[in-house]
């Protein structure tokens, strides 16, 4: 489904990814940890089509498709999802407008009819139980006023009405107490299928306890220095990073 | 020879003519004005107040001026539907500064007491009620735009609420300009609310011809104790017009008043808002949202003045800059070392859609009083690329994001008008004219071209 190719992505002059590679194929569900400052937001922003830095080399090929001349409202609507690891706040945009304008507009890149409002009422009503979702909050400006643990609630809410192929989890388990973790990665477990891929980039191992992975990556100065499957988390969550760096910083 | 010159010249010419019918209070008024206007004459370049906007060559250029009205064959119920259509309300035209009678009568005068109709027939009828107001609030040493309104005006829009009268129907003022030539209009409103009355009024300004049309006019106010007033403005008028408002305001005890300016389009526009509080425990809000692109140009000058103790005002000003169109936000807070317990909030927020655009913004707040809370915020910044790449990420097109967001920046200043109707009115012209559509009423069959 992704293939990342040698990418590397500056930010003015300083280098942030130096040389990525990655393969994610449908069904699985990927986790990339990594020290604060390893560029795992990058990463992730790289994927969506934020275009603050440049890609200076390699490629990224989502479905076979050079995703990089995309933009990224196109990506969106191709399948692909970030979960914001700081939900913006939007005041003034309601929920069920950016919603309905969100889900149409998909609809719309697909050459179906805008959503029936009552049976977008509907969907929505049926999502929100995936993430035991507050009512009023849909009735609120988008992400306004929210907690953390309610931002993030939000962004599986709008990762469940969206259904894309390809979803990208940015710290969606950070500042989060465990409820709502709990309920944020059973909504994560709900939503996969084998149809769909999963990336997720945390800092701890916490979260891969209720979301099991498939592979582990450690991503470490711009680059992908280990992978594994779900029992190098653990290992990290046991001996931190420090034999990791260590490990890179002897070879460099 | 210089403006101001040519402007006595033209009111000495025509002394005769203008107002020719005068009770002697107005005579001595217009005097008076005059005589300020010939001291103080059309603002320089260097006056700080109107540092941003240069209106003397507007004033300058050839115009013709009526000292009456001009027959003009015009059937505004035919041509013109007015911009609220979901608002029942009396609608009042003035047409080049002249009441303009359709349907009602030139002056309306109810059972329960309220007048509402043309301001030159309210003087001939009720000249000792007119006296006790007219020019009292606007004072014309004061301000040389009121001094030449004072001057040169002959009609206008006067509503009379009496005490504990609350008027259901709002008064709509349609003011239009229609003319074969470029033309100057000086017109005047005169809205009086005793003790415990309440009224609400929208004031609509079109322009309906492409000729240049400058408008100078005043809009006194008097608000009563305990009285509620909402006043709201429409400016819609073409890029080569220029207007300036001045709009006077007083407020006596616990009375509580909303005043809006919302700029769709203009020329050069000049809005000049001065809020007396002068009773205890008065509430005022004044709003203020302007879209801007091409050359146009809008300033808003706001005073506030906190006389008596317990007193609120909050001011919400936003305007949306586009191409190499101008801005300027000036409000001052002057609270009185009387005004203790004053509550004075000030925000004025702008975006630039362009680099060319440019925006000053000036709060000043002049506290003499020690037990008051206030306070004030300016930002002139672009639409936030964070929240555009959050609405994008979803599979929203980037341009209809941007107009998402510019409707949620407007929408906050429009939400507070307290009308329904209004309010969804204003957020459809609003929404419109941000998409580039006509700005004008859908039911208009004029589909003029700005």
């Amino acid at each position: 489904m992704l293939e990342i190719k040698d990418l590397k992505v500056s930010i003015e002059d300083k280098e942030i990814l130096k040389g990525i590679n990655l393969s994610v194929k449908a069904g699985e569900v990927h986790a990339i940890m990594g020290p604060n400052g390893s560029g795992k937001s990058t990463l992730a922003s790289a994927l969506a089509g934020r275009d603050y830095f440049n890609i200076t080399n390699g490629k990224i090929l989502y479905e076979g498709k050079d995703l990089t001349e995309l933009s990224p409202e196109d990506r969106a609507r191709e399948g692909i999802f970030l979960g914001f690891q700081y939900p913006v706040e939007i005041p003034g945009v309601s929920m069920v407008n950016f919603l309905r304008t969100a889900i149409n507009s998909m609809r719309k890149y697909r050459e179906q009819d805008p959503l029936p409002a009552g049976e977008f009422l509907k969907l929505m009503r049926e999502k929100k139980k995936i993430v035991e979702i507050d009512s009023d909050l849909t009735n609120r400006s988008v992400n306004e006023g929210f907690s953390g643990g309610e931002k993030k609630k939000n962004e599986i809410f709008q990762m469940a009405l969206l259904e894309p192929k390809l979803a990208i989890l940015d710290e969606t388990d950070s500042g989060l107490d465990i409820d709502a973790l709990r309920i944020v990665s059973n909504g994560v477990n709900k939503l996969r299928s084998p149809e769909n891929a999963t990336i997720i980039i945390t800092h701890y191992q916490r979260l891969l306890d209720y979301i099991v992975p498939d592979v582990v990556h450690v991503l470490y100065k711009g680059r992908i220095v280990k992978s594994g499957d779900k029992s190098l988390a653990r290992e990290l969550e046991e001996h931190g990073y420090d034999w990791i760096k260590q490990e890179v910083d002897a070879n460099d | 020879m210089q403006t101001t010159d040519k402007y006595l010249e033209l009111f000495q010419q025509n002394r005769e003519q203008i107002g020719k019918e005068d009770p002697l209070f107005l005579k001595e008024l217009r005097d008076a004005a005059i005589k300020a206007f010939q001291r103080d004459g059309f603002p320089g370049r260097k006056e700080e107040r109107y540092k941003y906007t240069h209106l003397e060559p507007a004033f300058d250029g050839k115009l013709s001026f009526d000292f009456q009205p001009r027959q003009i064959h015009f059937d505004d119920s035919e041509i013109f539907s007015c911009d609220v259509p979901l608002l029942d309300s009396n609608v009042l035209t003035v047409l080049n500064g002249f009441f303009h009678q359709n349907g009602e009568g030139i002056l309306t005068k109810l059972d329960n007491g309220i007048i509402y109709g043309g301001l030159k027939e309210a003087i001939a009828q009720f000249p000792d009620l007119v006296e006790k107001y007219l020019g009292k609030n606007a004072p014309t040493d004061d301000e040389p735009f009121v001094a030449l309104n004072t001057a040169f005006s002959q009609d206008g829009i006067f509503l009379y609420v009496p005490e504990g009268i609350r008027m259901e129907r709002p008064i709509q003022i349609i003011n239009l300009l229609l003319s074969d030539k470029n033309q100057m209009v000086q017109h005047r409103n005169l809205l009086v609310l005793e003790r415990n009355a309440a009224a609400q009024v929208i004031i609509c300004d079109h322009t309906l011809s492409p000729h240049m049309f400058l408008t100078n006019s005043v809009t006194e106010v008097y608000t009563g104790e305990n009285a509620d007033m909402d006043l709201l403005r429409l400016q819609n008028e073409h890029n080569n017009s220029c207007q300036v408002t001045n709009t006077w305001i007083s407020q006596d005890r616990n009375s509580r008043c909303q005043h809006g300016t919302i700029t769709l389009h203009g020329g050069i526009v000049r809005n000049n808002l001065r809020i007396n509080m002068e009773g205890e425990g008065a509430e005022t809000s004044a709003l203020g949202l302007f879209l801007t692109d091409k050359m146009q140009h809008v300033d808003n000058y706001t005073v506030i003045e906190h006389s008596k103790p317990h007193c609120t005002s909050n001011q919400y000003y936003k305007g949306v800059l586009d191409d190499i169109s101008t801005g300027a936000f000036n409000g001052k807070i002057h609270v009185h070392p009387d005004a203790q317990k004053t509550e004075a909030f000030q925000t004025n927020n702008n975006i630039l859609l362009s680099d060319t655009a440019k925006m000053q913004t000036k709060p000043r707040l002049e506290i003499y009083a020690d037990d008051v809370k206030c306070s004030h915020g300016a930002t002139v910044g672009q639409i936030d690329e964070e929240a555009l790449f959050y609405l994008q990420s979803r599979g929203i097109p980037k341009e209809e994001s941007r107009l998402m967001l510019m409707d949620a920046f407007t929408w906050d200043v429009i939400s507070k008008i307290k009308q329904l109707s209004l309010q969804v009115r204003i957020t459809d012209l609003v929404s419109k004219r941000l998409r580039g559509e006509l700005s004008r009423c859908n039911n208009c069959a004029m589909h003029c071209e700005h």
